[in-house]
């Protein structure tokens, strides 16, 4: 068994059992740091797929940045395990049996296929920031634009969703 | 050489997507949802990377020079840029609604249209 497999089949178990503890967790700060961790396994696939600049992106931007604010948001209504909502069983149950059968039927639809993934000698170069720094400011540069101006926007509408005392927002 | 088959990516992003899916389905705490969501958002890009890499691994045998396969992995960055700006807003509208309501219940999110 070569290297890349123990790791893609170390990785996938990491991924799925960390998605399980996030959804099964009582704690949601517990959530949130499972997220963590499956978000670390994603990045290890990122790197054994040759996605260089998506997994220090990933590693940066999502288990950096958003699952901090995850974090202090959670923190910050200071919810903890009493204080959670549970759904009745019946409706749990319904809810495995329906995402099960999705999977089923979607695994049943997609699963003849002959494609592989390989990592060959001199490759690998696709993922590096100078090829796709090069891509994006030449060919995607309206694209890239146009996601800043949507950055300003979320900025700005968050700001004006958390204010303090806004008379227009509280009913 | 290691030659991982495209079905086993396939499954795992199918996989991670129904764990999302039955999250969003049985948890009400409106955080948990959220992540939830991020969850399917990051299985879809996983499957993104994989199919960009197969590809360039099959257009590589025959061009050494290839370039095939970098317009998927753009995509999966404009997807975590949009993904990070829904986050702000879906986590300034939580906040909103906590101090309005004083919780996170999903189950009493119908109180917002009064």
């Amino acid at each position: 068994m070569h290297i890349n497999e123990i790791l893609f089949w170390f990785l996938t178990a990491l991924a799925l059992f960390s998605a399980m503890m996030v959804v099964f967790s009582k704690n949601p700060v517990h959530s949130v740091l499972w997220l963590i961790m499956v978000f670390m396994a994603i990045t290890g696939h990122y790197i054994i797929m040759n996605a260089q600049f998506l997994a220090i992106v990933n590693m940066i931007v999502y288990a950096g940045a958003i699952m901090v604010l995850f974090l202090f948001v959670i923190m910050f209504m200071n919810l903890n395990a009493e204080s959670e909502p549970q759904k009745s069983k019946w409706m749990k149950f319904a809810a495995v049996l329906s995402g099960g059968s999705l999977m089923l039927i979607l695994i049943a639809a997609l699963k003849d296929n002959e494609g592989f993934i390989s990592s060959m000698r001199g490759e690998g170069s696709i993922g590096l920031i100078k090829n796709l720094g090069k891509v994006l400011f030449t060919d995607y540069v309206v694209p890239f634009e146009i996601s800043s101006i949507l950055f300003l926007s979320a900025m700005v509408g968050a700001v004006v969703l958390a204010k303090k005392d806004s008379s227009t927002i509280v009913s | 050489m290691p030659v991982i088959p495209i079905n086993y990516y396939i499954f795992l992003s199918l996989a991670l997507f129904t764990i999302g899916i039955v999250g969003v389905l049985t948890r009400r705490n409106a955080i948990i949802v959220f992540m939830c969501i991020e969850l399917m958002l990051n299985a879809v890009n996983v499957l993104l990377v994989a199919f960009s890499k197969m590809h360039h691994v099959a257009a590589f045998a025959t061009d050494r020079a290839t370039t095939v396969g970098t317009e998927a992995q753009l995509f999966v960055f404009f997807i975590m840029v949009v993904a990070a700006a829904e986050v702000t807003v879906g986590l300034a509208i939580i906040v909103m609604l906590y101090r309005n309501i004083h919780s996170v219940d999903i189950n009493f999110l119908n109180r917002l249209k009064h």
